[in-house]
């Protein structure tokens, strides 16, 4: 039976994750009100706990205990798979994402990520994860049309749309980063990143000229993600709710919940791939340099979570036609400009 | 042992994906059980090894093309089917004709198959892939893009508005 060890540590390391993945979708929901209020000119939630931290808590008791109604003219079975089908395939993809070197306890060697036990790692797992993030379309396609209803039939056809064009470009603007890494597996690419230009300039791949893609990226994992400028499909003042009109509490909860986690693995995608990881100074004794990389990882996580909420509070939200014109007649291009360049720039140096 | 277990599983669902398409009578749970076939068709490719080909049956089959075929559906707002009276000729002779057609299937690839394949002996990583589409196979990789844009061309231009087809006749049709 030398499988149980294996397995105990996968049980632990899932149970730790999906606690810290829940509570961090749940405190990005107050981070946000709070930042985009004083972007606003305003408090945030104040009221419930010191600085409105106990806000999340609230809100989530809130949520299970309001009534769940479901109104009569819904086609059921669809109705009440799809909130699952967006928050499962949305909490899913975090099994793929390492947050940092092995760690060797008890003389086992621990990969920090929840796939790829015993030392080994998947080596196609950028793949899988844009697998996963274009299954997770079905949640809100299918919520639309099931509710019967043509505010939402609208909105889920036009979040629909917007998301499987802009995975296009997503897709696109990270082949760069696999030319110049040479391979699909997140661990590999964090560690071709490894190490400093001459002049401190940290080796990551956003300072390796793939800047452009960066840009790119960034702004497909917005329309990805429905939020602002991309989200007219769910805007309160545009089509009632969009594809959620219909839900209430806790399928409501799910669809709110798939959208943060989805922020969190865009995030932590962009970190792995643009920023370097967990690439980062050392420094200490051997417990803290274990526990750096880490911190260092979520220091980038976080940045690029706040440039969410900051780019929130700040920009308008484009309209249907013109979000279809740019991803298609502006993106597209782009993205692929940057793969013809890189590329040749990749093979005249070889 | 356990890849014979977990074939033998996924090749379940799918049959039963399959089987349960052809038996629904509302278009979006055909295309639901569709989608349940090209997962673990997904499956299958992994057990074989070839990795690259797994996760692509998951991006573009599962995840792109069934979502537009979820769209049309939506769209066009097809509801149930409506039941009808079947034809006679098809209710005799047809489970027979199904058996015959299993039986002859089954002995063909029993008898004549010359090569068989392990679980995980392909090379499917991407590299091996890459390197294979553009040498040997170039050709035919590049033909099928251009058929593909062929395809499109022709959607657009069936599906487009009239003066996209013909300008002058269509310009002159509308001053009239």
């Amino acid at each position: 039976m030398n499988y149980l060890p294996y397995i105990l540590i996968a049980v632990i390391k899932i149970a730790l994750m999906i606690f810290i993945l829940l509570t961090a979708v749940a405190y990005i929901v107050w981070l946000e009100r709070k930042v985009v209020g004083r972007i606003q000119n305003r408090w945030g939630p104040t009221r419930v706990g010191p600085f409105g931290l106990l806000q999340p808590a609230a809100d989530g008791l809130k949520f299970i205990l309001k009534e769940d109604l479901t109104p009569p003219h819904v086609y059921k079975p669809l109705f009440i798979a799809a909130p699952l089908i967006a928050v499962v395939f949305a909490l899913s993809s975090i099994a793929l994402i390492p947050f940092g070197n092995n760690l060797h306890i008890f003389g086992q060697d621990i990969p920090m990520q929840i796939t790829g036990a015993g030392g080994g790692d998947i080596n196609t797992g950028l793949l899988i994860v844009l697998g996963i993030t274009s299954m997770g379309v079905y949640g809100i396609t299918l919520a639309g049309w099931s509710s019967n209803n043509k505010y939402s039939m609208l909105g889920s056809l036009r979040a629909g749309a917007q998301m499987i064009s802009y995975e296009i470009a997503l897709g696109l603007s990270l082949i760069g980063v696999l030319i110049l890494a040479g391979t699909f597996s997140l661990r590999g690419i964090v560690e071709s990143q490894q190490g400093h230009f001459p002049g401190y300039i940290p080796h990551w791949n956003i300072f390796r000229g793939q800047i452009v893609a960066f840009f790119i990226y960034l702004t497909a994992a917005y329309a990805e993600t429905n939020r602002i400028p991309f989200d007219l499909p769910e805007a309160e003042t545009e089509l009632v709710a969009g594809y959620h009109t219909e839900y209430s509490a806790m399928k409501f909860a799910m669809f709110f919940m798939a959208e943060y986690a989805n922020m969190v693995t865009v995030a932590c995608l962009a970190t792995l791939l643009f920023l370097g990881g967990w690439n980062g100074p050392l420094f200490g004794p051997p417990l803290v340099r274990a526990l750096l990389p880490v911190l260092w990882f979520f220091l980038k996580v976080f940045a690029f979570i706040f440039l969410y909420i900051w780019v929130r509070g700040t920009m308008p939200r484009f309209r249907y036609d013109q979000l279809m014109a740019f991803g298609w007649k502006f993106l597209l291009p782009l993205a692929i400009a940057n793969l013809i360049i890189t590329s040749f720039i990749v093979a005249y140096r070889a | 042992m356990v890849h014979l277990i977990l074939f033998l599983a996924f090749g379940a669902v799918c049959v039963a994906g399959a089987i349960n398409l052809i038996l629904q009578t509302h278009p979006i749970q055909s295309a639901l059980s569709l989608i349940v076939v090209m997962a673990s068709l997904a499956a299958e490719y992994l057990l074989l090894g070839a990795e690259f080909v797994a996760a692509v049956q998951v991006i573009v089959y599962a995840g792109a093309i069934m979502v537009l075929f979820v769209f049309v559906i939506m769209l066009l707002n097809a509801g149930t089917e409506e039941v009808t009276q079947g034809s006679k000729i098809a209710k005799v002779l047809g489970l027979p004709a199904l058996l015959l057609l299993g039986v002859l299937m089954v002995w063909a690839v029993t008898h004549h198959a010359t090569t068989s394949v392990a679980a995980g002996s392909l090379y499917g990583d991407p590299k091996t892939i890459g390197r294979l589409l553009f040498n040997q196979y170039l050709l035919p990789f590049e033909v099928t893009s251009i058929l593909i844009l062929i395809a499109i061309m022709g959607a657009v231009v069936l599906a487009g508005r009239p003066e996209m087809s013909n300008p002058q006749a269509n310009a002159a049709r509308k001053d009239a």
